[in-house]
């Protein structure tokens, strides 16, 4: 990792958020690699990796849930810390700024649409709802 | 017309949102300054801290600071007053602000190992589609519903929309003053910077990634900070008219020595300039097709510049984008903006005003140095003075926010508990278990 990146160093397999455990900030990834897995039935669903410049951890931001998915780092990882006061000053002052997330929430509902269409497919047609 | 912060993030801004909305725009940015070159011809002077709020805005907008660009992450702060010297730590941890140079590095740099925070946000610009003029503008005028500019070289062009982003530190100035815009440019005062070659190595050893900042009884001086960067320091200080006396006092003063390694020569900087900096904004920052963004408009008072600078340009693309470009646009849309960071900047003043008073009474510096150090010896979250010394130096909370924290009766009951021990004890050792570590020192 090189010095002048920011926001906090994770090394491989270290966890930045888990599963269950309540937050009040999201992350954008700064530099490296991290991926998100989902811990169901004592086993572990991996739901995707993530890169440079995107965001995990944004529904704590909206909701007072606990964390949905746990994330790990893959490699050498850094990672900046959104906190949720001063994102929502903000957002007080130029909502446009939530564009850049909603979009990237966006294409994550696209993602799981997907899925779930591929997931209907795959059944046998007696199967379908 | 002007290519540095405000200049470039209004670019991207106005592109982005007008991508958005599927407008289809022309813009010129002109901006004579070379930031792949060094000082004085890419530089725009000044300290080079971006804000802890600026790097998490600008990281949500998806404009990441990459590490050439990012000379140093500062993740605490050393506050050195004449009784004693304080670190007081990022509450998580993380290197949270960025040390950066403007241009690509002070004058004489021999090995440019970092890219210029100026020429990456003015590279964004680039790549959403705007036309960068590497010239000055030298003329300027309005007829028929048009703005017309001219270069030294170029033919004269017009235009629907002019921003103005020149900062203040410019004799353009004077030519949008002659221009039929009705500006008044905003006050400023003079100020200093000096830079130092003390190799990556020492200052990691010295300096750490640690931004310095002084609270000392100097008359005039109103913040003074050192800030590493990868092979230099930055020394910056604001004022009542920084001079060369002023300045020789502040690089003479123990607590300065102190910190910088013995062999430092104060007296053979590799660099120095002595900007102006915006301290009462341009009283109408707008005009019929014009805006002025930035310092030569509405700026923060002393912190963050930057940080105004990019509200302030993304204020100004939202009104010409979804609203337009009249002088009654920029009123409705924009002006809420700057008035926000104008009010702001009134309780800044009050603040410092109250800084100047501790800055003169030796007890309350005690009081202020026992209770941050206690704060940041114990592992629970109340760290009341330590996260209003964190805003207030790093320029990351709005000054009302800060001003209503040291209201909070549990804050004015400590800090009234400390000032009176320091008043009884006045030499009692602050804080027995952590003095003498390199965390807490007192005098
Ligand atoms: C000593 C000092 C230390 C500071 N430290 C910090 C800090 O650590 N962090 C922070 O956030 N802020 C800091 N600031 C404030 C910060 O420098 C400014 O707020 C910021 O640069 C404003 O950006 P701007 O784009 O408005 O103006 P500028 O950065 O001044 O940019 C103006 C641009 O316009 C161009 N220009 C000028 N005339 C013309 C013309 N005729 N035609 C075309 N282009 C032209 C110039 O070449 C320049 O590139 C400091 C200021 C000073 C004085």
């Amino acid at each position: 990792m090189v010095k002048g990146t920011l926001g906090k160093i994770y090394h491989k397999g270290e966890v930045i958020i888990r599963q269950g455990e309540s937050g009040d900030c999201m992350y954008v990834i700064q530099g490296g690699q991290v991926e998100v897995v989902q811990e169901m039935d004592g086993e572990e669903i991996k739901l995707a990796e993530l890169n440079e410049g995107d965001f995990f951890g944004d529904m704590a931001i909206f909701e007072r849930e606990v964390r949905s998915a746990t994330v790990r780092s893959l490699g050498d990882s850094s990672v900046l810390t959104v906190d949720k006061k001063n994102f929502l000053r903000r957002i007080q002052e130029d909502p446009s700024l939530a564009f850049r997330l909603v979009q990237s929430m966006s294409g994550r509902i696209r993602k799981m649409s997907e899925t779930v269409t591929g997931l209907r497919i795959s059944q046998p047609p007696w199967n379908r709802e | 017309m002007g290519g540095g912060p405000a200049g470039s993030l209004f670019t991207y801004f106005l592109l982005d949102m007008a991508e958005r909305v599927g407008i289809d725009l022309n813009v010129d940015v002109y901006e004579p300054r070379d930031f792949s070159r060094p000082a004085p011809h890419g530089c725009n002077m000044c300290g080079g801290i971006i804000s802890e709020s600026l790097v998490q805005n600008l990281a949500t907008e998806g404009i990441n600071l990459p590490a050439n660009i990012v000379q140093r992450g500062i993740d605490s702060y050393c506050m050195h007053m004449d009784v004693g010297e304080v670190y007081i730590d990022n509450p998580l941890f993380e290197k949270r602000i960025a040390a950066v140079y403007r241009g690509s590095g002070p004058k004489g740099i021999k090995e440019m190992k970092w890219g210029s925070f100026d020429g990456h946000l003015q590279s964004l610009s680039d790549k959403k589609g705007a036309c960068i003029i590497d010239e000055k503008v030298t003329e300027l005028r309005r007829q028929d519903g048009r703005i017309f500019i001219k270069t030294k070289t170029r033919t004269e062009q017009s235009y629907a929309l002019l921003a103005v982003a020149t900062g203040v530190n410019t004799a353009a100035l004077k030519l949008l003053q002659k221009a039929d815009l009705d500006y008044k440019p905003p006050q400023t005062t003079k100020t200093a910077i000096r830079e130092y070659l003390l190799g990556t190595e020492t200052i990691e050893k010295y300096l750490g990634t640690s931004m310095h900042v002084f609270l000392l009884d100097i008359p005039r001086l109103t913040f003074a900070a050192i800030i590493p960067k990868g092979d230099y320091v930055t020394i910056c200080l604001l004022g009542d008219k920084i001079d060369s006396e002023l300045l020789e006092t502040f690089l003479n003063a123990p607590e300065v020595k102190g910190c910088m390694p013995p062999d430092w020569q104060w007296d053979k900087p590799a660099c120095q300039c002595s900007p102006r900096m915006n301290v009462a904004p341009a009283p109408l920052p707008y005009g019929d097709q014009v805006v002025f963004l930035g310092d030569c408009g509405v700026t923060r008072l002393y912190k963050d510049g930057i940080g105004a600078a990019y509200r302030a340009a993304k204020a100004a693309a939202s009104t010409a984008v979804f609203h337009g470009i009249s002088a009654e646009d920029f009123r409705s849309h924009y002006l809420p903006a700057c008035r926000k960071m104008t009010n702001d900047n009134r309780i800044g003043m009050v603040i410092f005003w109250f800084t100047k008073i501790i800055q003169r009474l030796r007890f309350v510096r005690r009081a202020i140095l026992a209770m941050a150090a206690k704060e940041q010896e114990s592992a629970d979250n109340d760290k009341a003075m330590s996260m209003v010394l964190w805003d207030m130096f790093t320029g990351s909370a709005p000054y009302r926010e800060i001003f209503l924290r040291t209201l909070h009766p549990v804050y004015l009951a400590r800090l009234f508990w400390h000032s009176f021990m320091a008043l009884i004890f006045p030499s009692r050792k602050i804080k027995p278990g952590l003095e003498g570590t390199e965390r807490v020192t007192t005098v």
